[in-house]
């Protein structure tokens, strides 16, 4: 596409025995919103290293503008980092770290001074050019962070799970904050995080990880809608997978499980009958049978309360764990009562099975 | 709920170290500042008396040139020591941290033996035809022995060999507690690794590196054993000449006023020392 900036093509970096990245391939469009999702090892942080240029890869080729940088010196690389950890230089003012990047392009300095200024105003925090780094709070440190790597006006900007260190409340308007300066600089932004909800939030793509690979790469309805495997349902949905053999009940493809045959959502490539079946339901499409409805027999094993829902935790005969949640808390049912869960065919999907390498 | 302390109870559990400070530190202080104002008794000890004859001794170009080829050593010393040790103690620290206790170990073994020792070790190596001569005729890289025994280059030599570890040791300490990503900051905000090292790690190691150029200065004024076992009598520094007018002439005024001279020399040098690290600054940061 014409209007690539940035493209990953088919990184592989091992430390050691240990292969971190396995062929991670991607294009991140002019003034994209890309969030890498993934658990901690995942690779993210691996990925994000290897396009800043801190970290070299194995094989493969980094290409920023159609240029490929691979080889290239992260001081050459037109690229700016957002550390986890803000990585404010302690010896400097708030304007001589925003400063940094320009006077070493050889800005004269009533020129960086304005620059300086002007940023500090877009991150909100005007005036703020003699404090240091010390007499911030948390959440101050983040926005100069970003201010400092945001004024060298970078053709991708790199958030390395920028959030992480602030509490929740801070994070929610960070969040806003963050994405709003992205649409304003027009800057595309790679940005990591282990939190599903925030990329959810803020993301245009995300590329869920796992074991140095890509689950999934899609729009955020694409991941949560229809996830590709049980993985991506699990850890982005937050969904339940069950698992059991494919049969048809004349086209409609139906999950086999505890003597039940339950109709399911095909894939492109549902699985012929007697095969393993993976389908991903959501813990609030999980409905409990009435008497005259056929259900998958479980056990209850425990309930909880969070968030306004009703955690139910159930069992399933084969010793799976599935989730129900309903709203409020006054639920008829404890622990060690047996029942039948079933769900409608419009929510289960059928996913592939997880990875497991 | 912590019961606060009363007053009197503070005072009670700091007193001993009011005390020490007084007993040990400051008594002897004002005893040497009063001393240095007095006159010397014509055969032993001193006659109370108020001189300022001590301090403008030291102006006599006997002494002033002494006090100057002490301080030009002591910085030539400093200057080398620093060359030095800085790298060693950065390479140190950036070791994998078995190899790194190797290296400390390697370090400290030294201070297991005395200091006087291991200076007559180098008189072995400097002697004529000792073992450096040796060693450069058998390279042919010199014809005839050097020599270097008794000479200003042996003296300056002992002296660096002698202090270098207090150097390496304090630039360790501070390159290891050292932020590594904040170079990568440096390097992805567009610093090449020199100019990253310069504006980012020498900056923050300050403190490490001028804590050793005073553990380094201020004894290289003083380490009149170096001078005169690896010096002869040809290198006279101003800790020899404090300790021959203490010892030998028993002019304890003027011994007295040359330590008054020599500790405000120090003492500029520390307040310096506050000025440019400005040590606040330097802790607490992530």
């Amino acid at each position: 596409m014409s209007d690539t900036i940035l493209g990953l093509r088919d990184i592989r970096k091992s430390f050691g025995d240990t292969e971190v990245l396995r062929g991670i391939s991607f294009a991140a469009r002019a003034g994209e919103f890309i969030t890498l999702l993934g658990s901690s090892g995942c690779g993210k942080t691996t990925t994000l290293r290897i396009i800043s240029g801190l970290e070299t890869c194995d094989s493969g080729q980094v290409l920023l503008e159609g240029r490929d940088v691979t080889d290239e010196v992260p001081e050459k690389r037109d690229v700016n980092t957002v550390f986890q950890s803000y990585a404010l230089f302690p010896h400097m003012t708030v304007a001589e770290n925003i400063g940094y990047g320009l006077k070493l392009k050889g800005k004269k300095k009533p020129e960086i001074r304005k620059a300086v200024a002007e940023v500090l105003e877009l991150v909100q925090l005007p005036g703020f050019e003699e404090r240091r780094p010390t007499e911030l709070s948390g959440g101050q440190r983040q926005r100069i962070a970003i201010a400092r790597a945001i004024v060298n006006a970078p053709k991708v900007l790199l958030l390395d799970e920028p959030l992480g260190a602030l509490d929740l409340q801070l994070r929610r308007q960070m969040q806003i904050e963050l994405k709003r300066l992205q649409k304003q600089l027009g800057i595309t932004f790679i940005y990591i995080t282990h939190d599903q909800e925030e990329a959810l939030n803020m993301s245009d793509r995300i590329g869920v990880m796992k074991n140095g690979v890509f689950q999934q790469f899609g729009t955020p309805s694409e991941i949560y809608d229809r996830p590709k495997n049980a993985y991506v349902a699990r850890f982005v949905g937050s969904a339940n997978v069950l698992r059991g053999r494919a049969a048809y009940e004349g086209d409609t493809l139906c999950l086999e499980s505890g003597g039940v045959r339950m109709p399911v959502l095909a894939n492109a490539a549902p699985p012929a009958a007697g095969e393993v079946l993976t389908v991903a339901v959501r813990s609030e499409y999980v409905d409990f049978a009435s008497e005259t409805e056929s259900g998958i027999p479980a056990v209850v094993k425990e309930k909880s309360f969070a968030a306004g829902m009703l955690r139910i935790a159930l069992e399933t005969g084969e010793g799976e764990e599935v989730i129900a949640s309903r709203h409020g808390i006054d639920f008829d049912l404890s622990p060690g009562e047996h029942v039948r869960f079933r769900f409608r065919k419009e929510h289960a999907l059928c996913v592939e099975a997880e990875d497991e390498t | 709920m912590k019961p606060k302390r009363r007053g009197w109870e503070n005072a009670v559990f700091l007193a001993p170290l009011y005390l020490f400070t007084l007993v040990f530190l400051i008594g002897p202080f004002v005893y040497m500042l009063v001393l240095s104002f007095m006159t010397r008794a014509e055969t032993w000890g001193v006659v109370q008396e108020f001189t300022l004859r001590n301090y403008a001794r030291i102006l006599e170009p006997l002494y002033y040139n002494t006090l100057i080829e002490s301080l030009k050593l002591a910085l030539l010393v400093t200057v080398l020591v620093s060359l030095l040790g800085y790298p060693f103690g950065y390479f140190m620290a950036k070791l994998p941290p078995k190899r790194r206790a190797l290296l400390l170990l390697l370090v400290m073994i030294p201070f297991w033996t005395s200091s006087l020792m291991r200076l007559y070790g180098w008189i072995i190596i400097f002697r004529a035809n000792g073992l450096l001569d040796k060693l450069l005729m058998a390279l042919h890289l010199i014809r005839k022995p050097l020599k270097m025994l008794y000479t200003y280059p042996a003296v300056a030599v002992g002296m660096v060999y002698a202090l270098l570890p207090f150097m390496m040791l304090s630039v360790y300490s501070s390159v290891e507690k050292m932020d590594w990503t904040l170079v990568e900051a440096a390097r992805d905000l567009g610093a090449s690794p020199a100019k990253a090292f310069l504006t980012v790690t020498l900056k923050l190691t300050m403190p490490g590196l001028m804590t050793g150029v005073i553990l380094t200065f201020v004894p290289s004024m003083g380490l009149f054993f170096v001078a005169d076992i690896l010096g002869g009598n040809k290198i006279v520094l101003l800790g020899s000449v404090i300790q021959e007018q203490l010892m030998k002439v028993h002019d304890w005024p003027f011994a007295a006023a040359l330590s008054v001279i020599m500790m405000a020399m120090t003492s500029i040098l520390i307040l310096l020392y506050r000025r440019i690290t400005g040590a606040k600054e330097m802790e607490g940061m992530i």
